[in-house]
């Protein structure tokens, strides 16, 4: 097919309706995928890693609404304690803290995965994992100071959407850590296969926007609300 | 090598024009790089919660500027850990993650702006017995 004539088929790479078709349709090498829509379908790690960034998204505009209720009672205290009374900047300190190292050692142990190191994949995410705890064990410790000083969440819509906003992120750190658990146990037992190591990125995601979100959090509802 | 390049897809997670979120160029084949990320990302975050929290600590700055001051300094450090814990950039194989987390700030920014400014716009409007009384007399 070397001379062209008003005869000659469309080559099938040129040909509009193949397009999306994929080359390997097209007799062309079958790992030209670029995902936009030629060449076919991208890799699984990339569809199911931008799956799981929609997922984070959607959980991320959840948050943004808990947090548009709070913007709007924080005001309401109905006379009860407001954030200066009970916020206690030490412990917040240390919760951010803990959960910045977490996020740091959580992205070590996706370096010691590229380098297929079982140890020090191990070692980090015990360590991303200890952090977490720690984070939380400050957290409830927190939480159990307010409530015995008659902060609870029914006091006033302030605390009802404090405890939402805190604890909904508290919920996401505790199921955070408990998928950390099966984490190590599946990197033990299977190894890095290519389905365990997507998991991995999917958690390493989830745990880097739980980072995130408590960028929010320490900001709007503790500094600002320790401000005034 | 048809096998080789289906391998190192599956393990890197892009193609040759896309990536999924959370993956480098060079972060998680080379070590040092890698950490270096991560690193350089750490150093600033903690510059910018350390500043976060001196902000509200110190009495130099004008008491009604620290909630912007603090916001801006939030932005800022979710700018940080965007860039350099979850690796979203400005590549073009970053294309995909760059847009879909341009439409979920659209609706955040929709969801807390269209919130506070209706609730505020209300409170504004409406008026509480206690004031109606004190307008009576």
């Amino acid at each position: 097919m070397t001379a062209v004539d008003a005869f000659t088929p469309l080559r099938p790479d040129t040909d509009p309706y193949r397009l999306g078709h994929g080359h390997e349709a097209a007799g062309l090498h079958a790992h030209d995928a670029s995902g936009h829509g030629e060449g076919g379908p991208a890799s699984k790690r990339v569809i199911v890693g931008y799956g799981f960034w929609i997922f984070l998204l959607s959980d991320i505009i959840l948050f943004s609404a808990f947090f548009a209720a709070y913007a709007v009672l924080w005001t309401a205290t109905d006379g009860g304690p407001t954030g200066r009374d009970l916020f206690d900047p030490t412990s917040v300190a240390v919760e951010t803290a803990c959960l910045l190292l977490s996020s740091f050692t959580c992205g070590m142990s996706a370096v010691a995965t590229g380098a297929r190191s079982q140890l020090w994949t191990q070692v980090f995410l015990v360590a991303t994992g200890l952090l977490g705890a720690a984070f939380l064990a400050f957290e409830a410790k927190d939480f159990a100071g307010m409530v015995a000083q008659g902060a609870a969440p029914q006091r006033s819509a302030f605390l009802s959407s404090f405890f939402a906003v805190v604890g909904c992120h508290g919920i996401h750190v505790t199921t955070g850590l408990l998928w950390l658990g099966t984490m190590m146990a599946q990197v033990w037992v299977k190894g890095f296969r290519p389905n365990i190591l997507r998991r991995l990125l999917c958690f390493n995601l989830f745990w880097h926007v739980l980072d995130i979100i408590w960028i929010a959090l320490f900001t709007i509802v503790y500094l600002i609300g320790m401000g005034r | 090598m048809t096998d080789l390049s289906e391998g190192r897809d599956e393990y890197e997670g892009r193609d040759e024009h896309d990536i999924a979120p959370g993956v480098t160029q060079a972060a998680e084949y080379n070590i040092r790089e890698g950490i270096q990320t991560y690193a350089i990302g750490l150093v600033l975050a903690v510059i910018l919660t350390g500043a976060s929290f001196y902000v509200v600590s110190t009495p130099l700055i004008w008491g009604p500027a620290i909630p912007t001051a603090l916001i801006v300094l939030a932005i800022a450090q979710m700018g940080v850990h965007l860039v350099f814990f979850l690796h979203i950039t400005t590549d073009p194989d970053n294309t995909n993650n760059t847009l879909a987390l341009a439409f979920g700030v659209l609706i955040v920014v929709l969801i807390l702006g269209g919130t506070l400014w209706i609730m505020g716009n209300l409170n504004d409007r409406t008026m509480l017995p206690g004031e109606m009384m004190q307008m009576q007399r």
